[in-house]
């Protein structure tokens, strides 16, 4: 075994054992502001194996929606729930969980059991040795308008996958708009180096999700890394205390969110009246309809994740009643 | 060369657990942030040489990706783990 | 080995070496406030060592570029997250060591 083996060896056991680890770690952690420091730091170890296995979409995917933006969710998650925690424990009354409330508390687990155990099961039964179906992908790239076989597959030759994916994003935030949102929160107003830093960030954020964008066609990139960068503008602007103004949330921001599957949709339409399947695109027209679909996406996903840090019912002017 | 990018990337993949360690250990919050911090950069460097060594120009993109979205990370743990009305997780 | 490489990897390996310091600091320094110090330092002349023995190895104007780009953003990101810590640490009351 040369060095360079030797070497590779000790790097994929550490990484093996190390994701594991980080994993328990933040499962068992009883405080919850070190088990999302240890969940960041597992998904950027996660991001590492995507790199070694040279994954490279996965990798970028993994950095911004695994370790970058679920973080910040997380952290969201965490300070609000400090907030009404500080709340409960003011009025000094705390209720009592009944046995039904305890029996449900399980139901998660065994759900998540069965999960586990059908994944085990597909794992085993799948074929020792097979190429998969990236022959028939390679196969089909000529026509189908991009060269990047992930974003052939993402959004031509499975773009129904992608579809769904959006109306779920887009059902997450109406989910979180239904229930009410969170009461406004109170944040501290930025200093001038966090000013600073988002005045510098923000612009370079959105360049990078057009950057991202314009990749995904001949390499990796596309419309789900380019929008988890542009929520990642998002969520800095929030960060260093911008909150959506009720004229941006009244039009622009709901146009926004639903602009990427409204085009998805239309499109559909469109190549089923034209005679084809489902999202079945002209040989000619695939570049460009690619490309129209993944700018609305990007858009779309961008403003869904935002909203999702931001987690409160938009101030639209409206008088909603909470 | 292809080796030796390996394992200076293999260092610092080993100073990983250095910073493991102290955001496992705290003691307070802002040591956890610093940890983070670390992680950010060090996947940032490990990407390079991997993009070096392995002639894979896209790995890059995936260390510019890490440089960005680590900073808007630890910003939101600065921001949002300290919030106005919480406490620190753990005192002195 | 190339001529190049005779510049290049002093670089890389002076680079990894700050990082490795920088690590002994958060392992081994009595407070936040040291420890931030380290690997400020550490970190940011250790990727711009590394960053400058990848620009002596790159094959184009184009990845020198985007090595560089990166290793400001790092900078600038890296400068202000330490500065917010601090900040954030001191209202908060943590103590400084004295020895």
């Amino acid at each position: 075994m040369d060095t360079l083996n030797l070497a590779q060896w000790v790097f994929d056991s550490l990484t093996g054992t190390g994701l594991l680890w980080l994993a328990w770690m933040a499962l068992a952690s009883p405080q919850l502001i070190r088990a999302i420091v240890i969940f960041v730091a597992f998904g950027l170890l996660m991001a590492l194996t995507w790199v070694r296995l040279d994954a490279v979409d996965i990798a970028l995917a993994e950095v911004a929606i695994g370790a970058g933006l679920t973080g910040a969710l997380l952290l969201a998650a965490l300070a609000k729930l400090t907030a009404a925690q500080t709340e409960i424990s003011k009025s000094d009354h705390r209720p009592r969980d009944g046995r039904a409330v305890r029996a449900l508390r399980q139901l998660p687990a065994v759900l998540m059991f069965l999960v586990a155990a059908g994944l085990v099961y597909s794992v085993l039964s799948l074929p020792p040795v097979s190429s998969g179906l990236s022959v028939e992908v390679d196969a089909n790239l000529g026509t189908s308008g991009v060269e990047n076989p992930v974003t052939a597959v993402l959004l031509n030759f499975r773009g129904y996958d992608t579809l769904l994916e959006i109306f779920v994003l887009l059902l997450a935030l109406l989910g979180v708009w239904s229930l009410g949102g969170l009461p406004p929160q109170r944040v501290a107003p930025a200093g001038p180096v966090l000013h600073t830093l988002a005045v510098v960030l923000t612009p370079v954020l959105i360049l990078l999700a057009a950057y991202f964008l314009w990749a995904g066609v001949k390499g990796p990139g596309g419309a789900f890394q380019a929008g988890a960068t542009l929520g990642a503008a998002g969520v800095l602007l929030q960060l260093a205390g911008w909150r959506p103004g009720p004229g941006f949330a009244r039009v622009h921001w709901r146009l926004i969110l639903v602009a990427g599957p409204a085009l998805f949709i239309l499109v559909a339409l469109f190549t089923i009246v034209a005679g084809r399947h489902l999202l079945e695109y002209a040989p000619e027209h695939a570049g460009t309809l690619i490309l129209l679909l993944e700018s609305g996406a990007t858009l779309s996903i961008g403003l869904t994740l935002a909203g999702l840090f931001f987690g409160e019912r938009p101030d639209d002017g409206y008088d909603n009643d909470n | 060369m292809q080796t030796l990018h390996f394992i200076l990337a293999l260092l610092l993949f080993l100073t990983l657990g250095a910073g493991l360690w102290r955001a496992v250990v705290g003691p307070t919050a802002a040591d956890r942030m610093l940890a983070v911090q670390v992680f950010g950069t060090t996947a940032v460097t490990i990407t390079l040489l991997f993009a070096q060594a392995f002639g894979n120009a896209a790995l890059r993109d995936v260390a510019l990706m890490f440089a960005v979205l680590a900073a808007v990370t630890a910003v939101a743990f600065v921001r949002r783990a300290w919030s106005e009305v919480g406490v620190d997780d753990d005192s002195e | 080995m190339t001529p190049s490489d005779y510049i290049a990897v002093p670089l890389l390996v002076s680079g990894v070496m700050f990082f490795l310091a920088g690590s002994a600091g958060l392992l081994r320094f009595p407070d936040v406030y040291t420890r931030l110090h380290a690997l400020t330092k550490s970190d940011n002349v250790g990727l711009g060592l590394i960053v400058a023995g990848l620009v002596v190895e790159a094959d184009s104007w184009f990845v020198v570029g985007k090595l560089l780009f990166i290793w400001l953003l790092v900078l600038l990101a890296g400068a202000s997250v330490a500065n917010l810590i601090t900040k954030g640490a001191m209202q908060r009351g943590t103590r400084m060591w004295t020895r």
